[in-house]
């Protein structure tokens, strides 16, 4: 079993360049009928960093997110995660990577038939021998983690409230201490109050976790709250990847018209 | 990577004071053993705890470490020594998730139990009486309107579920019809031939399946096929708040979704209960040809002598009710879906096995009216 929880802070994207590599993407296409959506599409993720995925609408964010955890078989693609290159995984090689990650779907895509206590253990159940007690235990502390009541773990997801939804997903999602976190729009259709609690949640579980964060989102103000490198999408490829501050000089139509919009003029002030 | 196992070990200095030193990995996938030893000791000397030799942590082992800390048998925390600001940080994270309000579920006799999910059983089942009555009088009611003004009547989609539930449905409708003719064929032979009587077989074949089986087989199918299809399109509207989208848009759920429903079956139910009928007949005359030699042409001219037309009456009569049935349950029941999956499924069973109930027991209704006034 492998374990490589690496506790420091390679966060700083100066430091990151000379860092280990958590996701590396290369020639990656997906085509859905004659709709091409990747292009030789290529990324390269450092450990310990938060990267912000954004781009227009359909330019296929969520389509990334999901080639990498093998949710689409692209058309071509050569992704590697901590180092190993997916498509050549036996079976046991796989889980053990699926079981470093953690994901959390834009919905929340909680088990309904499950309590949210039951569906943060339920990975648990499934990969550790940990007992059924500190199971319990692990799945309450998972629960308060993310913001929720205690109690809460007794209800059905369909019991809960959007926010309560997406805090619930984030618990399952860091059910076995994940090294790397998925999120594909945290932050969607909350209210701006909770959104930002949300954001200071994911900055605060990244720096005492050492997690890297994969995140695909809309919304400026997660942006600027939590990411410490950016990638724009656009036709296919990664139109610009980098520090917050560099993308914004990105001379690109779409770019800064993102950035110095009226929407994101007032996410940076 | 290697893991090296979750260790703890006790040092007692020599003033006396213990110091529980904890070294290794201690993450999810190693802290179970550990986790368990430490319940069972009793650490009632030890004065601090020793982080300085942690390997790798994650919240999982940083909660049994934080539980050891805070042990609930003594009143003050153990004092840390040695610990990162890593592993302070992450300690001050888990302990922020594992502050615990305990309360208590209220635990109740079991006999109360049985009685309380009793009671609320008769509650629903009386409420589930009273619903479906006021659904099928919203039904007539938007029924008389469209009749008062059938320009309301939403005719693309009367044609498109005619379609769904009746042209869709023939194939397997006709085929089990066919059988179920051929099995009666089948025992009648047997049975009658030992009365020397196997001739009456034509007669069996042609009551059994123009008054009973070609209209209930065909409402049987209906209610397993079209209802369930009903439930899980209106359901699936629900969930999606489509149906919530029509009311606020000054559209009628009643009349836009229910009502071309409801027509659709009231006209295709019967004829499907015709073709059931007819296959049937030949599937009688198919096992007598077989089976005993009864040529179809003599089968024809004994059934036109023996079977009156009054038996195919009787059971087509029975048709346009099943068809309010199928509508009616299949319709109601997706109504009644909630935003959840959960409640999609149970609903959906539920208006199949309704419906199937239904139907058999409005037959047998119609069988003791047909028997006390003599048809």
């Amino acid at each position: 079993m492998t374990m490589a929880a690496e506790h420091t802070g390679a966060g700083a994207p100066e430091t990151a360049q000379a860092a280990e590599l958590a996701i590396r993407v290369r020639n990656l296409t997906n085509r859905f009928g004659t709709k091409t959506v990747h292009e030789d599409l290529e990324i390269d993720i450092y450990r310990g960093e938060t990267i912000g995925i954004v781009g227009p609408s359909g330019c296929g964010k969520s389509v990334l997110l999901r080639s990498i955890v093998g949710l689409i078989k692209p058309v071509e693609s050569d992704i590697e995660v901590f180092g190993k290159r997916l498509e050549t995984l036996t079976r046991a090689e796989r889980q053990e990577i699926e079981r470093r990650w953690g994901v959390m779907f834009q919905g929340g895509a909680l088990f309904s038939s499950l309590t949210v206590r039951e569906n943060v253990m339920a990975p648990m159940r499934e990969h550790t021998d940990l007992s059924h007690e500190l199971m319990y235990d692990l799945a309450d502390m998972k629960v308060r983690i993310a913001g929720l009541d205690v109690d809460t773990g007794s209800l059905m997801p369909s019991d809960l409230s959007g926010g309560m939804r997406k805090r619930a997903a984030l618990a399952r999602a860091l059910s076995l201490d994940p090294d790397l976190l998925f999120l594909d729009e945290p932050t969607a259709g909350l209210d701006p109050i909770s959104a930002g609690r949300f954001d200071e949640l994911i900055r605060s579980l990244k720096e005492a976790l050492g997690l890297t964060v994969f995140l695909v989102t809309h919304d400026l103000d997660t942006l600027f709250a939590t990411c410490d490198r950016v990638a724009v999408l656009s036709g296919g490829k990664v139109l610009a990847i980098g520090p917050l501050d560099e993308v914004r000089e990105n001379p690109h139509p779409w770019i800064q018209e993102y950035f110095s919009g009226p929407r994101g003029r007032a996410a940076q002030g | 990577m290697s893991v090296s196992p979750a260790r703890f070990e006790v040092k007692t200095a020599s003033d006396g004071m213990q110091t529980l030193a904890v070294s290794g990995d201690w993450t999810i996938w190693t802290v179970n053993d550990v986790a368990e030893r430490l319940k069972a000791r009793t650490l009632a000397e030890a004065g601090s705890v020793d982080l300085s030799g942690l390997g790798t942590v994650d919240t999982s082992g940083a909660y049994v470490i934080d539980r050891l800390i805070n042990r609930p048998d003594r009143d003050a925390p153990l004092e840390i020594v040695g610990a990162s600001s890593k592993m302070e940080r992450l300690l001050g994270v888990v302990r922020e998730g594992s502050r615990r309000e305990k309360f208590d579920e209220p635990h109740r006799p079991g006999v109360i139990m049985l009685l309380d999910r009793a009671g609320r059983g008769a509650v629903d089942a009386w409420k589930e009486l009273l619903g479906t009555l006021s659904f099928i009088g919203e039904t007539m009611a938007t029924l008389g309107r469209l009749i008062i003004r059938p320009s309301r009547i939403r005719w693309t989609s009367v044609v498109s579920l005619m379609e769904e539930v009746g042209i869709d449905a023939l194939p397997i409708v006709t085929f089990l019809s066919f059988f179920i003719g051929l099995v009666i064929a089948f025992i009648g032979a047997n049975l009658l031939a030992m009365f020397n009587a196997s001739v009456f077989t034509v007669e069996l074949v042609g009551i059994g399946v123009l008054r009973e089986f070609g209209a209930v087989l065909t409402a049987i199918i209906l209610a397993g096929r079209t209802n369930s299809a009903f439930t899980a399109q209106i359901g699936a509207m629900k969930m999606r708040e489509e149906v919530d989208a029509m009311r606020v848009t000054g559209l009628d759920p009643m009349e836009a979704l229910v009502a071309p429903r409801l027509i659709a079956l009231l006209v295709m139910t019967p004829l499907l209960t015709f073709a059931a009928t007819i296959a049937g007949v030949l599937g009688g005359m198919f096992a007598a040809w077989i089976a005993m030699g009864i040529s179809p042409i003599l089968f024809i001219e004994r059934f036109q002598d023996t079977v009156p037309a009054q038996h195919f009456w009787v059971g087509l009569i029975k048709t346009p009710v099943f068809a309010m049935v199928v509508a009616l349950v299949g319709c109601r029941q997706g109504m009644l879906v909630e935003g959840n999956v959960l409640s999609l499924g149970q609903r959906t069973t539920t208006s199949v096995v309704q419906a199937i109930f239904l139907v058999i027991s409005i037959d047998a209704v119609f069988a003791i009216i047909y028997y006390l006034i003599d048809v």
